[in-house]
């Protein structure tokens, strides 16, 4: 991770969101290169940290920086940001690697035959290859504690659902548009549902609630749903340990 | 313990302070108070420092009782009246506090004007930060009481065992609530994904607001804006006051508790100086919007805080009938019980 030579040269464009925020664009696409150049700026505007920044939201395709207006100008902001482009600051160090266990069989699964069947596959070639490879978390957004994980093989590429749920349970696991989620409370949604993982990614009474954030990697394990039962018990009474791993600090 | 015991819980009666905004970037919306200017102003009035934890109120105030041997509660963001029930109920105007003794009961009722108004509480309320915040989240049932609206028969954990007696304290002018003319925007992010017609169309006409109205935002009715490239994007960031415009061409203005991101284009933004007018809004009112620049909308914002620092600075004792008439229903409730004590 962190390399400039697969950085793409584009040059963001700053966009205002009304007087409090500003937006860093460098694309309007679904790109594992482009998030990756977000996550850059957004780690060097995070070390010249100026007084006034509130957060920084680092989304797929671009950097929202809240701002307070009674502290800082988004002309003065513009002009802190703009030589930090030229910069690309190295990703790794920050990097944590997760190994989180997902049931993809019966009633964790309610969309996995529909899923299997729109890609002409059987439902333990759609496991193999969502439990394939590290994904990187791009973003996170829509929920507290809920990650946008990616890129999945291109035959992933599948709409979402015509009709949102009304409920989706806490802790399955979606896919849609390449890109696999997991939902961290119980919420409407309109992603395909084809797991469930034992793991809180959001937990209000945990030292630290929320589990991931964006730059971390995570690589999905196959469980059964007598192994999912065991670890969520676990879970619960506070005797499951997480896996993850330091990259490269 | 001190509390306040909800008796009516009125409708999505929410605590809420200045919201937690350092934590977008985990997915955590801001939450925080709709009108934050009446939450100063609230706050002040009962001593509080500015951004501590209040009831916000939707529409329709709640009925609550004094659990404690004193509580000191002030009322803004509206000129509802507060109102002391029993035989003889008395009625408070808004802007000014009031000290209320164990037993008293007092309510908001229906809001006369907007859609919001916050009642503070000397000391605040004593539930747990999450995100170093007491606002209320609810759909995600994050921080106030529960992590959701009051209920009857709650009881609101007071930080203070009970309020000293001590001069009451009033707003001078509560002409802020009078602020009108259009909403002024800044255009932006995504612009360009409307024709330029759609835009001036936007600026051009008067909107609606809908039923359809929460603290995550408002959809509004009037003329339907075309999109000039699809209502599609990859998801970015969003702010409070975001104009954003998803496939049926109406816009909707984004709120307190809106998401962090989204993938609807979004027009326009209301600059901050308006957010509290905006978040005072209700269902059926007419509102225009205009056109302004960053350095426009910063100057409004500081011109904007100039005039909350001067209302809080000018903040003046409570007329003495006031003081009389908190005595005389303390004395009615309590009894004689004071009379020796206090020499009244």
């Amino acid at each position: 991770m962190g390399t400039n030579n697969d950085q793409p040269s584009i040059e963001p464009r700053f966009l205002p969101a009304g007087d409090t925020a500003l937006v860093v664009e460098y694309g309007e696409t679904v790109d594992p290169l482009i998030n990756r150049r977000v996550r850059q700026l957004a780690a060097a505007v995070d070390a010249n940290r100026l007084a006034g920044i509130i957060d920084l939201v680092p989304t797929m395709r671009s950097l929202m920086i809240h701002y307070d207006p009674l502290v800082l100008s988004q002309a003065a902001l513009i002009d802190a940001v703009t030589p930090l482009i030229a910069a690309t600051p190295d990703l790794s160090g920050i990097a944590r690697r997760w190994r989180i266990p997902v049931c993809y069989e019966g009633d964790c699964a309610p969309d996995m035959a529909v899923v299997a069947e729109a890609l002409s596959m059987t439902p333990q070639a759609v496991i193999d290859r969502h439990t394939a490879a590290d994904l990187e978390v791009f973003m996170m957004g829509f929920l507290p504690g809920f990650p946008y994980l990616g890129l999945l093989p291109e035959i992933f590429d599948l709409p979402r659902r015509p009709e949102p749920r009304v409920k989706v349970p806490p802790r399955s696991i979606s896919v849609a548009a390449r890109q696999t989620t997991i939902y961290t409370i119980e919420s409407p949604g309109g992603w395909h549902l084809i797991g469930r993982t034992p793991i809180d990614f959001y937990d209000p009474d945990r030292a630290e609630p929320i589990l991931v954030t964006a730059g971390d990697s995570v690589r999905f394990e196959a469980v059964s749903t007598t192994a999912y039962q065991a670890i969520r018990q676990a879970v619960v009474a506070g005797t499951h340990d997480l896996q993850c791993e330091i990259i490269n600090e | 313990m001190s509390n306040i015991k909800v008796l009516n819980p009125g409708i999505n009666v929410t605590i809420q302070d200045m919201g937690r905004p350092r934590h977008q970037h985990l997915g955590v919306p801001v939450s925080g108070a709709l009108d934050p200017d009446a939450l100063r102003l609230a706050n002040a009035l009962v001593g509080n420092g500015e951004a501590c934890e209040a009831l916000e109120i939707r529409m329709l105030g709640p009925t609550l009782e004094v659990a404690a041997d004193a509580v000191r509660v002030a009322l803004a963001g509206s000129r509802a009246e507060l109102e002391i029930l029993g035989q003889e109920p008395v009625r408070l105007p808004a802007h000014q506090s009031v000290r209320l003794v164990r037993g008293q009961k007092f309510r908001v009722g229906a809001l006369p004007d907007g859609s919001t108004a916050t009642l503070a509480i000397e000391g605040g309320l004593a539930v747990p930060q999450v995100y170093a915040s007491r606002s209320t989240y609810s759909r995600a049932g994050i921080g106030g009481l529960e992590g959701r609206a009051l209920r009857e028969g709650d009881l609101l954990p007071l930080q203070l065992a009970t309020a000293e007696a001590r001069g009451e304290r009033r707003l001078a002018n509560d002409a802020y609530l009078d602020d009108g003319g259009p909403f002024r925007v800044i255009l932006g992010p995504q612009r360009d994904f409307f024709t330029d017609e759609a835009t001036a169309l936007f600026l051009a006409s008067v909107y609606t607001v809908t039923r359809d109205a929460d603290r995550m935002g408002m959809r509004l009715d009037g003329p339907v804006l075309s999109h000039a490239r699809g209502y599609n994007i990859v998801s970015d960031g969003i702010v409070t006051g975001a104009v954003q415009v998803p496939g049926n061409g109406l816009p909707i203005i984004l709120l307190a508790d809106h998401q962090t991101t989204g993938g609807y284009p979004k027009l326009a933004a209301v600059i901050s100086a308006d957010i509290p007018r905006l978040g005072r809004l209700r269902p059926g009112d007419e509102i225009r919007f205009e056109e302004t620049t960053v350095e426009a909308a910063e100057a409004e914002r500081k011109a904007r805080e100039a005039r909350l620092r001067r209302l809080i600075e000018g903040m003046a004792p409570a007329g003495a009938w006031l003081d009389e008439a908190a005595l005389y229903r303390e004395n009615l409730i309590s009894g004689i019980v004071e009379e020796t004590s206090s020499g009244v």
